[in-house]
């Protein structure tokens, strides 16, 4: 573990505060503020922007490293089949059981 | 149903995140004090590098539970001790359950029943997945590595519908890939907020989610 168990401790204090902070407040202002469609349209977008951006680094990349073929291609399965509406959990057992065959079949 | 699936998604969030080399109590405090999956997520998958990333990223995400407290703040009530409960349970999910019914009542029992249900579902299978987790010496070879993002994009999918945030997101996936090799880790995600005007370029179509 490169984080001391302290530091650790603070960062995710910080981050159930700050999501707290978001909660409580919204809940506690509701009707006093209204946001702007464009405001709301942002902060949707944000999430998704840095959730694609996991997606694409954590499928490709091991640290600064190719994850491999078999990572990929389970990867690719379970995303083609969420598209096609596949149920979540057909979705999570095919994208690791994809990868876990190809890798006992010897892709890296 | 929904509870099932947020069951697994915990059981593989737990997993994971003792595969990336955590104590078994980091998902498990996570799940219960932050409870917000996407978040935990990417929390987890960037805090040994770089923590201060990691939180900033994680608060980034979870910003969206701002709008979603003022929409349903109505449902909830008052009263301290039921907008402190009501804004912890406060998920995608149990938003868009508690704004999916048409009349008052029926509101408050969405919002209640899925935002308790899914609390419990969630961190019963964070617990289960990290307590499984640690009794396997390798996740990569169960492929878990693969069922992270998997577990992501099919989260993200109906958000793509939106075209602007479609480009948005695929231009920013590609930043974080480019950057990847050369910035410290953590970063690239956050850079990838770059992206952020092209989402906002044309008008929003309609409201989505």
């Amino acid at each position: 573990m490169t984080l001391a168990p302290t530091g650790l401790w603070i960062s995710i204090a910080v981050l159930a505060l700050g999501t707290f902070g978001f909660r409580f407040a919204g809940v506690t202002l509701r009707s006093r503020i209204t946001l702007s469609p464009q405001v709301l349209q942002g902060l949707t977008a944000a999430s998704v922007i840095l959730l694609m951006a996991l997606v694409a680094t954590a499928t490709i990349f091991e640290g600064q490293a190719f994850a491999g073929a078999s990572r990929v291609t389970g990867v690719a399965v379970g995303g083609v089949l969420a598209w096609r509406r596949a149920p979540f959990v057909v979705v999570v057992l095919a994208a690791a059981g994809v990868t876990a065959g190809l890798r006992w079949c010897g892709v890296g | 149903m929904i509870c099932l699936a947020d069951a697994l998604v915990g059981a593989s969030f737990g997993a994971i995140s003792v595969g990336n080399g955590f104590g078994i109590w980091v998902p498990v405090v996570l799940s219960v004090v932050v409870f917000a999956g996407a978040s935990q997520f990417l929390f987890v998958a960037l805090a040994m590098g770089n923590p201060i990333a990691a939180v900033l990223a994680g608060l980034l995400i979870n910003v969206r539970h701002f709008p979603f407290g003022l929409a349903v703040g109505d449902v909830i009530g008052n009263g301290l001790t039921r907008r402190v409960i009501g804004s912890h349970v406060l998920t995608d999910e149990s938003t868009a359950f508690a704004l999916a019914q048409a009349d008052p009542a029926q509101r408050r029992r969405a919002f209640w029943g899925s935002g308790v249900g899914i609390f419990v579902c969630w961190n019963v299978g964070v617990l289960a997945g990290a307590f499984g987790g640690s009794y396997v010496p390798d996740t990569d070879t169960l492929g878990l590595d693969a069922a992270f993002p998997a577990v992501l994009l099919a989260i993200l999918l109906p958000s793509l519908r939106h075209a602007a945030t479609r480009t948005a997101a695929v231009v920013g996936g590609l930043i974080a890939l480019a950057t990847a090799l050369v910035l410290p880790a953590g970063l690239p995600v956050l850079v990838s907020l770059a992206a952020l005007p092209l989402a906002l370029r044309t008008r929003p179509e309609r409201a989505h989610g």
